[in-house]
This record gives C-alpha cells, structure tokens and sequence, in this order.
C-alpha cells in the first residue's frame, strides 16, 4: 500500500526539482518555462493525493481549474517569448539585461 | 446528493455586470472602434462606473456570502472594490491620450484592464481558496500581456518577461503552500479552514507552518515587499508609463485583500507565526525601500521603491493584528494608491508625442513650464513623505498608532527614522520641480480637458484627505468591526 507520505514526497521532489531548474538554470527561456509548469504539476501532485486520501473531492476540482489557469498561462509566456525573440533574435537569459535589476 | 440549489446571484452583481460590460466592450471594438474614435474608451470608463455605481448600492447588503460559500462581499471587499474601480477610472483618463500617441492597440488595451479588474474584484470577494486563486490569476494574466502590448520595444517585453516569470513562481508557491493547508485542514473554504486550524494545530502543526510559509512567500511576491522585490522596479520602469500607472495603483489594493484573506481569514490560529513573519518583512522592506531609492535618478524606479517602502508600512497594520491595525492598514493602502495614481498620472501627462518621462531630471523646473502640474506633484510628494496635513501623514499615524496600542513601540520607532530618511527624495522631486532651471523653456500645455480635471481631482482629493480624513478613516475602521 502505498501511503500518503510517499505521494507527498513525490510532489516535494517535483517541487524541488523546479525550482532547481529555475535557479540553476542560465541560459535558456523554454526552460524556465517547462520549470513552471512543472512546478504547478507538483502542487497537483499534492491536491490529489490529499484529495483521494481525505474522500474529499474539492482537491480533485481544484487541480482541474490549475490545469487549465496553467495553459493560460504558458500561452500567454510563449506569446511574450515570441515577440522578444522576434526583437533580440535570440532567448538567453544573460541577454535579459536592458534594465538593471 | 445534495440537490443543485441556485446561487444568490446578487451579491456578485458588479463582476456580473463587468463580465457582461466586457463583452459588450469587446463587440464594439471589433465592429465599430478600429479607428479609436472613443467608442471603446468611453464603453469601458461607462462599466467601471457602473460597477463602482452597484457595489455603492449594495454597501447595504454587506456580509452575505453565496456560491457555497466561496463568495462573500463585506463592508471591506466592497470598499476596496470601489477604490480598485474609481483608481482605474483614473488611470484610463491618465493613459487615453498616451495609448493614442503611441499607436499603442487601444481595445486590447481598455480590455485587458477591464479583464484584469474584474480578476480584482474576484480576488476581493473570495471566500475559498479557489475563488482566490481564480481571482489572482485572473488579475495578473491580463498585466503580463499588457506590459507586452508595445510590441516594439524591448524593453518592455523584457519586462513583460521578467514579471511573467517572477509572478507565475509566486503562484507555483502560493498553490503549494495551499495544497498543505488543504491537507491539514481538509477544506478550501476559508471560514472552514480557519475552524479547523485550531484542531489539527496540534497534530499537524509542522505541515500548517510550512503552508503558511509559502502562502504568504507567494502573496507577498505578488505584492512586491522585499525580499521578494526585485522584480517591481525592473517592470515599473521597463513597462510604457501608461502600464506602470496601473500596475501601481489598483492591483496593489487586491493584493492587500488576498494578503488579508490569507493570513487575518484563514489562518488567526497561527497569528504569533505570521506576526513575527511580517515583522521582519516590514522592517527590511522599508529599510531596503527607503534607502535604495534614494540613489535613483530614474524616477519610475525612485516610485518602484518607494512602493517597496510603502508596502512595508502598509503591514504594519497587519502585523498590529487589531481590527484597528486592519483598519488603519485599509486606510493606508487607499490612501498609497491615490497618492501613486497621482504621481504616475502626471508622469504619464508630461511624456509627449515621442518622448518618454524617465528621469528626475525631466521634472526640472516644471513649475515655470506648467505651474498647476508641478503644485499638484508637490501636494502628492509631500504627502508621499508624511508632511503633516496631508493625507498620507494621517495614513501613516494610523498605522503607527495601531501598533503602540498593542504595546509594541520598538516598530513604530524604528518605523519614523525610515520615514524621515525616505522624506529626502520625495522632497528632492519638489526642489528640482521648484529651484532649478528647465533644460527646455518652452511651456508643457496638457491637450485634453479630462486629463487636466483627473489630476486636479487626483492633487486636491490628497489636500483634502489631509484636511477632512475622518470620513475615510471611520469607513475603513468600521469595515472589520463586524
């Protein structure tokens, strides 16, 4: 039987692996994107088990609204992504550096 | 099965009326308005009032909540809504003649503010953490693609960029520490939740605190309150002047309403967590806010940490933990986001056909180039730093005071000295305004009338404040008395 614990050390993986991804990472913008997206899988990962282990079933329909704000929300980073290549022809992050922060 | 009763629709009658506006808005743009004849513009000035119109009428109907109790409109969401709807009324009145200018696409622009205000209304009225989320999302989607609109600048889509990424992470943080929340408590909604915190605080407290960690980790992102600040200077300043009002003023107002849910709604049982939390949250922001911005010269970042600071001030309130502290923490954010409408409403007047309002210096002698815009900017800077009788002094002793009745006079000490130090650049802003000599001579004429009315409604309502705050004060003190 696997128990609630190891589906929450899953999603804590997940979690971790994200923002790993987005902190080490350097170089490129798709993957900063994938990095989102997989952090939100990994809170979907949470919601379900939670879900399926409570038989409360809100989880189960929060992770559907997820999924769906997610999709609007990568369209609209590749839309941005698109534009700022078209402008700067190339999608590094070390070329983010017009303002200072 | 519990059978599917229907919903009490009216308490969400401002978000129905802006959702149905919004599509009436969007039909008149694609049909009649490619030219920018005004049609879309007054449309959408025409819902906003509209709304603002309704959530006045239902002040009397204040604590109802429907939708299975994910929805509740209080005398507090309906006072934010009103600010969040009369601020965007101001900022479409600020930004018409600059989007025209520009060639900036006006109907995706009203629209997208439209969309994004009625995300805040959402956000403010959520009583479930879906509701919640929905709302934030709902809010800050349209922001991203907006800073994008000026699709010729890279500046501004690597703004857009930066914003996008930095606030999707904070939703990603927020969503986690919720999903914990959830397990613990087994419930979305929030009154629910905040029943059984005191239950489960005892067996799973360590899984709550880490909840309530990432919780308010994302909502304070969202805010942008150091150390989560990095992001608000580099958008206020790459973004066109006309988003950066925007994003200045009224999302600043829903994100205290999601910061309030969050911690006073859902979660009082771990307040000694969260004080401590925001304690030191409040003092780095306005350490970091004050200081930093002093060694600015553009002015978009100058205001960018101002904020920083002014948002720190803001949790004050919060942190007092009173209904008092929550009152004065409502009054102070009002009272923040009208003073900021006004300063980057008149950024956005002074930047003319092909010349962009960046520097401090661009505000050299303006009182001889346009007298009644430099006394406005001097009445918004002066309340910025807390000259007594001005609105923002009043804001700032509220939330003082709230906090030396709880017995703590070390924060509110502590709290002066920042604001003294923070004095100095907003009076800078006037010196340069008043005393020294305009690079160009030549008069600034501001051309639309209604432009000219916003600000000097914006200016006086800040002197006015200042002169009769009770009014104000009492409305909010009493919006978390029930």
């Amino acid at each position: 039987m696997i128990s609630l614990t190891d589906y929450l050390i899953v999603g804590a993986i997940l979690f971790g692996l994200s923002l790993a991804g987005l902190v080490i990472n350097r170089k490129n913008l798709i993957i900063v994107l994938m990095s989102i997206e997989l952090m939100l899988l990994a809170v979907n990962m949470n919601f379900i088990a939670f879900s399926s282990f409570l038989q409360d079933s809100a989880g189960q329909v929060f992770v559907f609204f997820i999924l769906t704000v997610a999709a609007a929300e990568t369209a609209i980073g590749l839309a941005i992504l698109i534009v700022l290549y078209r402008l700067k022809q190339s999608i590094h992050i070390s070329e983010l550096n017009t303002l200072k922060g | 099965m519990t059978p599917f009763t229907i919903p009490d629709f009216l308490p969400a009658a401002s978000e129905m009326f802006t959702l149905g506006m919004i599509c009436v808005v969007l039909l008149a743009y694609v049909f009649f308005d490619k030219n920018n004849r005004g049609i879309t513009y007054f449309l959408a000035q025409l819902t906003l009032m509209g709304a603002a119109v309704i959530c006045i009428l239902l002040y009397d109907h204040a604590n109802e909540i429907t939708f299975n109790g994910s929805f509740i409109i209080d005398q507090g969401s309906l006072l934010l809504k009103i600010f969040i709807l009369i601020s965007t009324v101001f900022v479409l009145m600020y930004s018409r003649v600059y989007i025209k200018e520009r060639n900036i696409p006006h109907g995706e622009f009203y629209l997208l503010v439209l969309f994004s205000v009625f995300g805040m209304q959402v956000l403010v009225s959520a009583y479930s953490f879906l509701t919640l989320y929905l709302g934030l999302e709902l809010l800050s989607l349209p922001l991203y693609a907006m800073i994008a609109l000026r699709s010729d600048q890279a500046s501004c889509q690597e703004a857009a960029m930066k914003y996008f990424i930095m606030g999707a992470i904070a939703s990603g943080l927020l969503l986690y520490g919720l999903s914990m929340i959830y397990g613990a408590c087994q419930s979305l909604d929030l009154q629910t939740v905040a029943a059984m915190m005191n239950l489960s605080l005892q067996s799973q407290s360590l899984m709550l605190v880490l909840g309530l960690v990432l919780v308010s980790a994302g909502a304070l992102f969202k805010l942008g309150v150091a150390p989560f600040h990095l992001w608000v200077p580099d958008v206020y300043e790459g973004s066109p002047n006309a988003m950066a009002l925007f994003i200045a003023t009224a999302p600043k107002l829903a994100g205290f309403a999601l910061l309030l849910r969050l911690l006073a709604g859902a979660m009082p049982a771990l307040f000694s967590h969260w004080q401590s939390l925001l304690i030191a949250v409040a003092v780095l922001s306005m350490a970091v806010g004050n200081i930093i911005a002093i060694v600015q010269d553009n002015i978009k970042r100058m205001l960018a940490y101002s904020s920083i600071a002014n948002m720190g001030y803001m949790l004050l309130g919060l942190i007092a933990g009173t209904s008092r502290g929550y009152g004065s923490a409502l009054f102070y954010i009002i009272i923040y986001v009208i003073m900021s409408l006004g300063a980057f409403g008149v950024i956005t007047m002074l930047s003319q056909k092909g010349f962009e309002v960046e520097k401090i210096d661009d505000f050299k002698g303006l009182n001889a180039r346009n007298p009644w815009l430099a006394l406005m900017m001097l009445l918004i800077m002066f309340s910025m730093a807390g000259v007594p009788p001005s609105a923002g002094f009043f804001a700032k002793v509220g939330v003082l005071e709230s906090l030396v009745k709880v017995h703590m006079v070390w924060l509110p000490a502590l709290a002066l000295v920042f604001a003294i130090i923070g004095a100095y650049y907003y009076l800078r802003v006037v010196k340069v305004m008043y005393f020294d000599e305009p690079m160009e001579k030549a008069p600034i004429f501001v051309s639309s009338f209604d432009t000219q009315l916003a600000i000097s409604v914006n200016g006086l309502a800040v002197f006015f404040l200042g002169l009769f705050p009770t009014g104000l004060i009492e409305l909010c003190q009493k919006a978390f008395l029930a």
